[in-house]
């Protein structure tokens, strides 16, 4: 168990490790250069020089890689070309929003995923069970801006329920709750897809599980349908679902792109996305690292949780 | 990611010092002949049905075009917004361009590019986590780490970056989502050489003095080649949906590229004017495709599997990289 984790701490370090070479590179692939982007294409090539060289731009690539995972560790992601703010400040302003955003959602898709995952496993192949997955498959199938925008026609255009975006200039978390009508549909949006894979995982995983013996021990010893379903079945089925959490954080997070830049929602994703419109690398790559870095963390973190969680699940004592 | 994930419900991961053996069966139908496969494929109802659409699609798209002429080239702003009726059966957009003649163009490019990022990506997922899990040890290791890295990172918010940083054009964009896309592969390969490895074929091939290139060639390629029909399937769908969302953005190829994601950004800008016949036209398509890619997909992956267990379901929605091979 040790050495597993040890391990596995060790290929995550690697992988984040991994992940700032890429953005570097990505930062150099750059076209033109960082000079230019942020001095202008009329910049003498004197200042350009002096830009470089104080931004160590000039030395030798392993030099300059050095230097940017020493920035990083000293919580340094550049600056961004748009407002000139350093991207640290822009993200460590939005991540707690996007905390909240995702974590909103993703209780609300396992609120209604798991209980209706469960309910088709008990239903399994009949109609029920048809119409839900087909159901879910086709909302999983369409594309979510697409689920967002026919929302908005429906409940703000027509219904005139909710607002359609959230107010310009939402500074707080706090904020974010005053204006909670807003938040009503990015969170709707983003749990959907996430309902489509929970259920659908918790379907299969219950049906496992509902052939096992312990269920029929359980049933003929005539313990109460009840029991057996929250005791036994949602139990053992729960389990895989935190690995589930860990691995389909990279799509939350893409989805939260899409989600925010329909919604005007203020938070990783509509920084990133607007940074992409307007070409400001810096703070496109410090997203990456922090989204890169997270996703690791998060599979780890339901890595070692999953094998807490289960007694039946030890890892090679080699 | 190397995780800790076993199959749920699947026997607890094997004790100490045992290797990646497959469990009965696991693999095993995949050594059914060409023939039964193409049975069982076409005795699938889903199979048939989505390859069906799928056909029926390229069809509209590539021979649509021959039969039904439409203005795709000019501007013609005195008939912009026209609804459905004579001479536009799907009506015109707001630049008084034919919808339906659009709908085969856009098709066009979405198609091409999701055959062309699911056979490339597959052919290099394939090679690239056979050799891996074939050599093992520290190349191994080093291999999948660079798989690791890629997955960490969200496939949609890299597209973004590189997006954003070129100009786009077809083939381009096709080439990145390559680039992007074939880890998903490669570890599903891997993970499946792994459990091959140490199968009878191969160790008696080995015995026989097989040379690791050979049984990579003869044995491995052969034995995932189902699996990775499978994945090739999902990633078009991902691929036209990834192309899609990218031109929903504003980040994808500029015009006169079109593709359906363009049309519906185009017309959703239209939709609370009440022009619906520019939205749901490609939403419907869309929607259509993906399904269709996805069900043959599913029904390959039941076929290949062998096994129609609901553990195989769970592939159907893309929220676990396929397999679950731990690092050996």
């Amino acid at each position: 168990m040790t050495w597993y984790l040890i391990r596995r701490a060790g290929q995550s370090i690697a992988v984040i490790i991994g992940v700032m070479i890429l953005t570097f590179i990505l930062l150099h692939l750059e076209p033109g250069s960082a000079a230019r982007s942020v001095l202008g294409l009329r910049a003498t090539p004197a200042r350009v020089a002096i830009f470089d060289s104080l931004y160590g731009l000039n030395k030798p690539l392993y030099q300059q890689f050095l230097i940017y995972v020493k920035q990083v560790f000293q919580g340094n992601l550049g600056i961004s070309y748009q407002g000139l703010q350093p991207v640290s400040t822009l993200i460590a302003e939005r991540l707690p929003r996007d905390a909240i955003l995702l974590g909103m959602s993703t209780l609300l898709a396992l609120l209604i995923g798991v209980p209706t995952g469960i309910y088709q496993a008990l239903r399994h192949n009949r109609l029920a069970d048809d119409v839900l997955a087909g159901t879910w498959f086709t909302l999983y199938s369409a594309p979510d801006f697409m689920e967002a925008l026919l929302l908005i026609a429906l409940v703000c255009v027509q219904l005139h329920l909710l607002p359609a975006a959230f107010p310009g200039g939402v500074a707080s978390v706090a904020g974010l709750f005053a204006d909670w009508p807003a938040l009503v549909l990015p969170v709707v949006v983003l749990s959907i897809n996430s309902v489509a894979g929970f259920s659908q995982y918790v379907r299969s995983t219950a049906l496992q599980t509902l052939a096992e013996d312990y269920i029929r021990v359980a049933r003929s010893k005539g313990m109460a349908e009840r029991l057996v379903l929250t005791r036994h079945v949602l139990r053992n089925s729960l389990l895989p679902v935190i690995t589930i959490l860990g691995l389909a954080l990279p799509d939350i997070v893409a989805g939260a792109v899409i989600a925010e830049a329909v919604f005007n929602f203020p938070g990783m994703g509509l920084l990133f996305w607007q940074s992409a419109l307007a070409h400001d690398f810096p703070v496109m790559l410090g997203g990456t690292l922090i989204i890169g870095a997270a996703t690791v963390l998060g599979n780890l973190a339901a890595d070692v949780a999953y094998s807490v969680l289960d007694p039946r699940i030890r890892y090679g004592n080699r | 990611m190397a995780t800790a994930e076993t199959a749920p419900g699947s026997a607890p991961p094997s004790p100490a010092g045992h290797t990646l053996a497959p469990e009965g069966g696991e693999i095993a139908a995949s050594g059914v002949g060409t023939q039964l496969s193409v049975r069982a494929f076409v005795t699938s109802k889903r199979a048939m049905t989505g390859t069906g659409i799928i056909v029926l699609l390229a069809l509209f798209c590539f021979v649509g075009p021959l039969l039904y002429h439409s203005n795709q080239v000019t501007v013609n702003l005195g008939i912009e917004n026209t609804p459905p009726g004579p001479g536009y059966p799907l009506g015109t957009d707001q630049y008084g361009i034919d919808v339906l003649g659009r709908l085969m163009a856009g098709g066009q490019s979405s198609l091409e590019l999701g055959f062309a990022v699911g056979i490339v990506t597959t052919v290099i997922g394939l090679l690239y986590g056979a050799v891996s899990g074939m050599a093992g040890g520290i190349v191994d290791a080093l291999m999948m780490r660079l798989v690791d890295t890629l997955l960490a990172v969200p496939t949609f918010i890299l597209l973004i970056i590189v997006a954003s940083m070129f100009s786009l054009t077809l083939p381009l964009i096709t080439l990145i989502l390559i680039a992007l896309a074939w880890p998903y592969t490669a570890r599903l390969i891997r993970g499946q050489v792994l459990a091959l490895r140490p199968r009878e074929f191969v160790q008696a091939a080995r015995t026989m003095g097989a040379t690791g290139r050979s049984i990579l060639i003869r044995h491995m390629v052969p034995n995932t080649l189902g699996i990775s029909v499978v994945t090739a399937t999902f990633s078009i769908a991902d691929s036209i949906y990834a192309l899609s969302a990218l031109s929903f953005l504003g980040i994808g190829p500029p015009p006169p590229f079109t593709d359906w994601g363009t049309m519906l950004t185009n017309g959703v800008d239209n939709l609370f004017n009440g022009y619906w016949w520019q939205v749901y036209p490609p939403l419907i398509v869309l929607v259509l495709v993906v399904v269709a890619f996805r069900q043959v997909g599913d029904a390959l992956n039941d076929i290949v599997s062998g096994q129609r267990t609901a553990a195989v379901r769970r592939r159907r929605f893309r929220l676990l990289p396929l397999s679950a091979p731990r690092d050996g």
